[in-house]
């Protein structure tokens, strides 16, 4: 039993920090309608940079405000040049542009960069924690702990301030939203750059847990299906997706693992997004659109 | 006196709570033209929608030629012989006027992927059989002209006859037009009125259409039903419709 | 925002327009005459251009016709063509390894069926999803398929590196083990496969899809067999993915295993038909050229330019970087892609042309 609860408090844990990813996505679909592929890459990119500065002795907070302002000016230069040419596409559209733009991040930033795994040191301790019989590790802990934080941080901006709740109104009724005097275009950068952010905090935690390294990209493919789960519009729906495909992933890959005979991790939660998709086509908590001709 | 083609009873539908549509009930003879008129947001569109499949009624049923649902899929209405044209325009853009209107034949194909992939004998005849019938729709609604072009690049009024040529091809019984002149000019909207009444009477049709121009209503339509959120106002013929007060408190006062 | 999911891929879309009579002879003797001359070419070609040139094109073009049947013409976007061209080549190499007296293109064609199978499967989400929902589960065959053929030995009839290789590759007793072999191989297969998708996209068929394509909501309700049309593109495109997998896996690589098709195997021919053209065929060849070449073209410009002082790794970022800029280029400025190019520098060209000759004809006056 204790290795159940083991296996499932393990597997909770590695859903938020897929969650932290999906959360990234979401704050771009909200605001922009845009299915953002290139989040994995500005994962990648935010790691990549902040290691890059920290291998030149540069400090830990100093490295994390450039790396910030890097990623800012990112989102921005994505804002400008590829998705405003696009705007009133098709949504698909939209999302191979993001595909193309997610090749174009991740060469140009293993061109500067390297792409030579890095060692990414928090100074989080890795120790196990028991509670009672069960082991937890102290890093899936902090990082549970930081995307708490930063869920409720993005809670407060999205309610609390002009600009939360201006975004809010644009994801609600773009045209509306526009027809009062917002400004969308500036707004669009704005929470791009906010997704930079989460982009950074993501990649910090990813990139402490696994090297800095290309394969940080493919956490885009783990996040894919807890938006399918959780819905493209929320947040809420970003982490209780995260917290069912981390737990079944981990229940799956030890039980049907060993039915089956070999990892199951690459496709099991894809497998159980599709099976939401066709109870719920538009997630845990999207809405179902009317179809109007 | 004949069954009526089209009837409704007791008709309901809501979207999250809102009522769309309040128990409504009419019937429309075979080969009238009836028009569905009523301000915006009063239910006409949602109404073809349900005769059609494309929503469902939340209660109620529809019962054409004789046959009750409560829900079909649109589908299988066009199979009944339910023909519809849209009020946005719904052509196949990219395709040519000629394949839009071969596309409303295809419920009517016979022939496998197998005979189209290797262009077997009887796809070419049926293929030659429809291009024929289609070829005839397009004469009949003044279209061959711009047989070959491609459907988003004909003006907007344009459009909308090969929309109304892809419904007719497939000679349906019941012809639903949801605002088949919007946004044109009077000499266009006459010459719609005139094919409309063409197709009516020459193919015995019978047709339910939603249009705000009353003087196109008046002078186009057997039998005209009034809605207004979602309840029936008025039901009748033109002229006395018109004097309805009800009719004239709830719509014709208010616009045009 | 238009609403979730209710988009199709139809603005990409080239208008065919299609040959009329007075073309059609002119054209196909044209073709004829191309097909010739393709077939001819072994005869100059080096091994090094049948083996790295011309049979990756023509494989490649031929899976991008697969896919743009899908997604260029009935509108349904997938990233599961790697695990077609998966199954493609496991279901091939069975039969010619279990069946051996099925003839090769006995053996292909059953191959192509089997991943046609699995593509309707793979398609039945389509029935209730769409747009990049669809995209979403289209990701649970790759990574599902990748998987299977990985984990069950059966299926690379439990070779140790569970690599497997075309046992034997002849028609009617003639070897096609040779370079010349497999390119005609492959040459014959792609035309014949070409001839029968144009047929398709003319007909009923291809005039289904395209409808669903364009509006799928007025497409129910004018009566087109939405959901079967839908799961036979899937069919198809599958089958054909299916057979440019097997050809993929014995014409040209040799020795394939289950990471030959992964996820960016699926991206690369997305890429291919975005750059060609969807709903176009001949945007299929020019896509796939320029996805086969253009590697090429860059590996020798590198090599040149700084005399191997740039490493092999740096070439495939600045490749990788460079494609996802094409991409969004593509996008941005021409969606219909390489195909709507090369039609309007021909329509640009014919007034130009034609005035020249009436000049000449005009001069012997």
């Amino acid at each position: 039993m204790s290795f159940f609860i083991e296996t499932l408090v393990g597997g909770l844990l590695a859903g938020v920090m897929y969650s932290l990813v999906a959360i990234g996505f979401v704050l771009v679909f909200k605001a922009s309608g845009v299915f953002n592929f290139a989040q994995g890459s500005m994962v990648l990119c935010a790691a990549l940079t902040f290691v890059t500065l920290r291998d030149k002795e540069i400090p830990f907070w100093l490295a994390a405000v450039i790396t910030l302002a890097i990623m800012v000016a990112i989102a921005i230069l994505i804002e400008r040049v590829v998705l405003r040419p696009l705007v009133n596409r098709p949504q698909i559209t939209l999302f191979m542009a993001t595909l193309g733009l997610s090749f174009v991040i991740e060469g140009l930033a293993q061109i500067a960069m390297g792409a030579s795994v890095h060692e990414l040191d928090l100074g989080i301790i890795d120790t196990p924690v028991k509670f009672g019989d069960v082991q937890v590790s102290q890093f899936d802990l902090v990082a549970a702990g930081t995307a708490a934080v930063l869920v409720a941080a993005l809670s407060i901006f999205f309610s609390r301030t002009r600009t939360g709740i201006a975004l809010r109104a644009i994801a609600d009724d773009p045209q509306a939203a526009l027809s009062i005097g917002i400004r969308l275009q500036s707004l669009w950068q704005i929470v791009w750059g906010v997704a930079g952010f989460v982009s950074l905090v993501a990649g910090l935690l990813w990139g402490a847990r696994q090297g800095v390294q290309f394969a940080l990209t493919l956490v885009v493919l783990k996040a894919l299906p807890v938006l399918i789960i959780g819905g493209f519009t929320s947040i809420a729906g970003a982490i209780v997706g995260g917290l069912i495909v981390g737990a079944s992933d981990s229940l799956a890959e030890i039980y049907l693992g060993n039915l089956l005979g070999g990892s199951v991790s690459t496709w099991f939660s894809y497998v159980l997004a599709v099976a939401f998709l066709l109870v719920r086509p538009a997630g845990l908590f999207g809405e179902a659109p009317i179809e109007r001709i | 006196m004949t069954e009526p083609i089209l009837q409704l009873r007791d008709v309901s539908l809501s979207f999250k709570g809102i009522k769309a549509l309040n128990a409504l009930s009419f019937e429309v003879e075979r080969g009238e033209i009836c028009a569905l008129i009523g301000p915006n947001g009063a239910g006409k569109s949602s109404l073809l929608n349900i005769i059609n499949g494309v929503y469902r009624a939340d209660s109620g049923a529809v019962i054409f030629d004789g046959a009750r649902f409560v829900r079909i899929r649109p589908g299988h209405a066009a199979h009944l012989g339910i023909g519809r044209t849209f009020q946005h325009n719904a052509l196949f853009r990219h395709l040519s006027v000629l394949d839009n209107v071969l596309a409303g034949l295809i419920r009517h194909s016979r022939t496998s992927i197998i005979e189209h992939a290797f262009g077997l004998a009887r796809d070419r005849r049926e293929t030659r059989e429809f291009t024929r019938q289609a070829d005839e729709t397009l004469a009949f609604l003044d279209l061959t002209r711009h047989r070959d072009t491609i459907a988003a690049t004909l003006p907007y009024g344009v459009q909308k006859r090969v929309d109304l040529a892809r419904a007719l091809v497939g000679r349906p019984s019941l012809l639903l037009l949801d605002e088949p002149m919007a946004g044109m000019n009077q000499d266009e909207k006459h010459e719609m009125s005139r094919f409309i009444l063409e197709a009516n009477r020459a193919l015995g049709t019978t047709i339910v259409l939603i249009e705000h121009d009353m003087s196109v209503v008046m002078g186009l339509s057997h039998h005209v039903v009034v809605l207004d959120y979602g309840r029936k106002v008025g039901d009748g013929a033109p002229e006395s419709v018109r004097r309805d007060p009800d009719v004239i408190a709830a719509y014709l006062g208010t616009v045009h | 925002m238009s609403t979730i999911g209710s988009d199709t891929v139809e603005q990409f879309v080239a208008a065919d327009t299609g040959g009329r009579s007075t073309t059609i002879w002119w054209r196909a003797g044209a073709v004829t005459a191309l097909l010739a001359l393709l077939a001819a070419l072994p005869l100059v070609a080096s091994d090094y251009w049948l083996n790295a040139v011309l049979i990756p094109f023509l494989i490649m073009s031929l899976t991008a016709l697969g896919l743009n049947l899908l997604m260029g013409y009935a509108g349904q976007a997938s990233l599961g063509t790697g695990g077609f061209m998966l199954v493609g080549t496991y279901a091939t190499y069975n039969l010619l390894l279990r069946l051996p007296e099925l003839p090769l293109p006995v053996s292909l064609l059953l191959g192509g069926i089997i991943s046609g199978l699995v593509g309707v499967i793979a398609g039945l989400p389509s029935l209730r999803i769409k747009g990049f929902y669809l995209v979403a589960s289209t990701l649970a065959t790759q990574f599902l398929l990748e998987w299977l053929f990985n984990q069950y030995g059966w299926f690379s009839n439990y070779s140790t590196s569970s690599s497997i290789s075309a046992p034997r590759l002849a028609i009617l007793g003639r070897d096609l083990s040779s370079p010349a072999g497999r390119y005609l191989l492959t040459l014959a297969t792609v035309a014949v496969v070409t001839a029968i998708a144009v047929r398709l996209v003319r007909s009923q068929t291809g005039r289904t899809w395209m409808a669903i394509r364009d509006m799928d909501t007025a497409a129910a309700v004018i009566g087109i067999p939405v959901a079967s049309g839908k799961l036979k593109a899937f069919f198809v495109s599958s089958l054909v993915i299916g057979i440019a997998g097997a050809l993929w896996g014995f014409a040209y690589l040799g020795t394939v295993d289950a990471r030959s098709f992964n996820l960016d195997r699926s991206f690369q021919v997305m890429f291919a038909i975005i750059i060609g053209g969807m709903g176009s065929i001949v945007g299929n060849y020019l896509g796939a050229a320029f996805m086969i070449l253009l590697p090429i073209l860059l590996d020798h410009v590198g090599t040149r330019l700084l005399g191997g002082a740039i490493d092999a790794g740096q070439l495939e970022n600045f490749q990788r970087a460079f494609f996802g800029a094409l991409i969004i280029w593509f996008l941005i400025k021409e969606p219909r892609g390489l195909a709507a190019l090369l039609s309007q520098a021909a329509a640009r060209l014919a007034p130009l042309i034609e005035r020249r000759s009436r000049h000449l004809r005009g001069g012997r006056a």
